[in-house]
């Protein structure tokens, strides 16, 4: 690579955050204010997070890489800091070109406003100058499918068409340097589709294009150079494949959470019993947090007892996205003889042929007496274990209907 | 390969000759301390400053009756209720030949730009946080986008001044000619008022509720519905202190041909003004940088 056709050279590139992590949980403004005034000298215990650690890596004009890693790994960071939307701690980024970050799809829309007037507004937004969107309109509107709908507010559009409008306008911006993140995981899968084909022509129209997935098959796709991210650092730069591989290599190690985030655990819980590690496996106790409809789903789960307990019970939810529990599953008690401080106990939580529907979900994990009155040790997403996510061969063509399809009996007379 | 590269002439197979590093068309790393305020960019940002200020006049009479209307109904219906307290139960005198109602009908405009510049520049970045958040631009641009759209309803009201001062008998001078400065003025106090509250308000959202009651009280503290022809002694002196008593002073004088204000008052309105927009200006600038990270 020669010094001229480089893109984006990042050097050295660190970004934290401080967390101020004592503040307990005021319901009203007066119990602060009390609070306030009780330790008026107290200091806020401040952490300080490390969201990247020296990252560094160049990119060429015209290359298409893949950002991958796990949730919380930094990979929004890392754009968020390419897109100038926060700035660097330390180390710094040159950028040879424009750019154009997409972060979420349709920033900036405004329900009363119509599809129309949302196009020139997001366009704007984005970067684009008021011609620039006025050469381009009948594009974004074809790609779009909404015509008939322009001097409709899009607080009228479904959802459907809401994010086409809005990926549409995204798709016909021309920086230099383009910053994707998740886009791609919204609409039905025929736009999905259509989406990704422009993404291919934006690749190939020799742009520069960084891309952040967590659909693998489109990172496949897109991408000729993989970047894994993984705590802050970027630990695996080639291949796509390669890339992909180690970033599987790693999903399938089991989460080891004895440090994981215990201050914040411990804000929430009293922590008599906490987890060690915490494990998805498949039917043949291999670790991993992906599956496919049908499989078995397995939790090897380890806890540590800090004090005795009696009635040990545990709570194990698994939730869409959105957070919306879907399948909950309570043991209680685990055990009828008490569990004594030192010891280590571990169990297994297995959902026979899951039923869950292709997607992401969230898991949450509770160690608590058997009523659940008291909570000793929650895992769940706010200390980033995986996401599970289940995938599916067939094509489900009622895959948007719930998470979860049951087993049924349909009597025909 | 490595075979034929030696009878290959060196010089085919290199690119061309060692070149200078090409120039960055930006370096990202951490700032710290006073930012210039980059006026090129937040021009290449202009047609993003019209935007903003265009949706807000569409959302604002969105599923509204009267509509546009409001813009000089506002400015009446708080005139005409000023007029009747300090014009007719308070008893305070007017200038002579001005009707109390003009009177107050020229202060409250001149108010209205201020405070609508000032509570909405100083509102702009915490209700576009989701903005701030996921794309950038200049964040300059929406606080400034805020002034186009009041400026846009005081003009309006100024439009209505017209038939009111033809019914009235009154009848600006040349006066009217240093109108726009008073405009200048009044925006850049606003904006550099506007700017440090907007970036206060990103960290502490007291100044939410801080600054509704500032403002009515330096309403108050203002001769926006009185003179202070009247007053004298420390009291004017005090008065003299408020900037926007001078402002207002020259308001009127452009618009209604009342006296000539002093030229001290003025200049010290003047520089005040510019102070505190300059201030503004830059200590947004200073602060901007931690903005997504806190809003």
């Amino acid at each position: 690579m020669s010094s001229n056709d480089i893109a984006i050279s990042i050097r050295a590139l660190s970004k934290s955050y401080t967390i101020t992590s004592n503040v307990e949980r005021h319901i009203t403004m007066a119990e602060a204010l009390l609070d306030r005034a009780k330790n008026p000298f107290r200091r806020l215990e401040t952490e300080t997070f490390w969201a990247l650690t020296e990252v560094a890596f160049d990119v060429a004009q015209g290359e298409v890489v893949g950002i991958i890693g796990r949730n919380g790994a930094g990979k929004s960071t890392l754009l968020k800091v390419l897109s100038q939307i926060t700035e660097p701690t330390a180390g710094e980024v040159r950028l040879y070109g424009r750019v154009g970050s997409l972060l979420e799809v349709g920033t900036g829309f405004h329900p009363e406003l119509t599809g129309r007037e949302n196009i020139y507004m997001n366009g704007a937004i984005l970067g684009m100058s008021r011609r620039e969107i006025h050469r381009q309109f009948d594009q974004i509107v074809d790609f779009a499918e909404v015509v008939t709908f322009l001097d409709t507010p899009v607080k009228r559009y479904s959802s459907g068409m809401y994010v086409r409008l809005a990926f549409a306008i995204a798709a016909h911006l021309n920086p230099e340097i383009l910053i994707v993140d998740e886009v791609l995981a919204v609409g039905d899968a025929a736009f999905q589709a259509k989406c990704l084909g422009k993404m291919e022509d934006v690749a190939k129209s020799g742009r520069t294009v960084l891309f952040v997935s967590h659909n693998m098959d489109a990172v496949r796709r897109l991408c000729t150079r993989g970047i894994v991210i993984e705590g802050g650092r970027a630990i695996y730069d080639g291949p796509t494949q390669e890339a992909l591989r180690s970033y599987f290599d790693m999903t399938r190690r089991p989460t080891t959470i004895t440090s994981v985030g215990l201050k914040n655990r411990l804000n929430r819980t009293s922590g008599a019993v906490r987890f060690t590690q915490v494990t998805a496996q498949d039917a043949l106790g291999q670790p991993t947090w992906d599956f496919r409809s049908g499989d078995s789903i397995r939790f090897a789960l380890t806890f540590e007892a800090h004090e005795d307990v009696r009635n040990l019970g545990i709570y194990v939810s698994i939730s869409s996205l959105r957070s919306k529990e879907i399948i909950t599953t309570i043991s209680e008690p685990l055990t009828d003889s008490p569990v004594q401080a030192g010891e280590t106990h571990s169990c297994i939580v297995e959902l026979p042929h899951n039923t869950l529907r292709p997607g992401d979900y969230s898991l949450y994990f509770l160690l608590g007496s058997a009523n659940l009155q008291t909570e000793y040790d929650v895992v769940d997403e706010n200390i980033n274990i995986p996401i599970l996510s289940v995938t599916s061969e067939e094509t489900d063509p009622y895959k948007t209907r719930g998470y979860c399809s049951m087993a049924t009996d349909i009597t025909f007379n | 390969m490595s075979q034929l590269s030696i009878e290959t002439p060196a010089v085919e197979k290199r690119s061309p000759a060692p070149q200078a590093e090409p120039k960055p068309y930006k370096i990202l790393k951490q700032r710290s301390g006073w930012q210039a305020l980059n006026v090129r960019e937040l021009w290449q940002f202009r047609d993003l400053l019209v935007m903003f200020a265009q949706r807000d006049l569409r959302l604002r009479y969105k599923q509204t009756i009267l509509g546009v209307a409001w813009v000089v109904l506002q400015p009446l219906i708080s005139a005409a209720i000023l007029a009747f307290v300090f014009g007719r139960v308070a008893k305070l005198p007017g200038p002579a030949n001005v009707p109390y109602f003009v009177f107050t009908y020229v202060g409250m405009i001149a108010w209205t730009l201020f405070s609508t510049t000032l509570t909405k520049s100083s509102g702009s970045l915490v209700g576009n946080a989701n903005l701030v958040t996921k794309v950038y631009f200049p964040r300059l641009v929406l606080p400034l986008s805020t002034v186009l759209s009041s400026l846009l309803d005081f003009g309006v009201a100024l439009l209505m001044l017209v038939p009111i001062e033809l019914m009235n008998h009154v009848k600006p001078g040349a006066s009217l000619l240093l109108l726009p400065i008073w405009v200048g003025l009044v925006l850049m106090l606003a904006t550099g008022i506007g700017l440090h509250a907007a970036s206060l308000m990103v960290s502490y959202r007291d100044i939410q509720h801080i600054l509704p009651v500032a403002t009515m009280f330096l309403m108050f503290a203002s001769p926006v519905a009185y003179t202070i022809s009247g007053i004298s002694g420390k009291t004017k002196l005090l008065y003299t202190l408020n900037p926007i008593t001078g402002i207002l002073e020259g308001f009127r004088w452009s618009l209604l041909n009342t006296g000539t204000p002093q030229a001290g008052v003025l200049a010290y309105s003047a520089i005040f003004s510019f102070i505190v927009f300059v201030w503004g200006a830059y200590s947004f600038r200073r602060m901007e940088r931690k903005f997504a990270d806190v809003i």
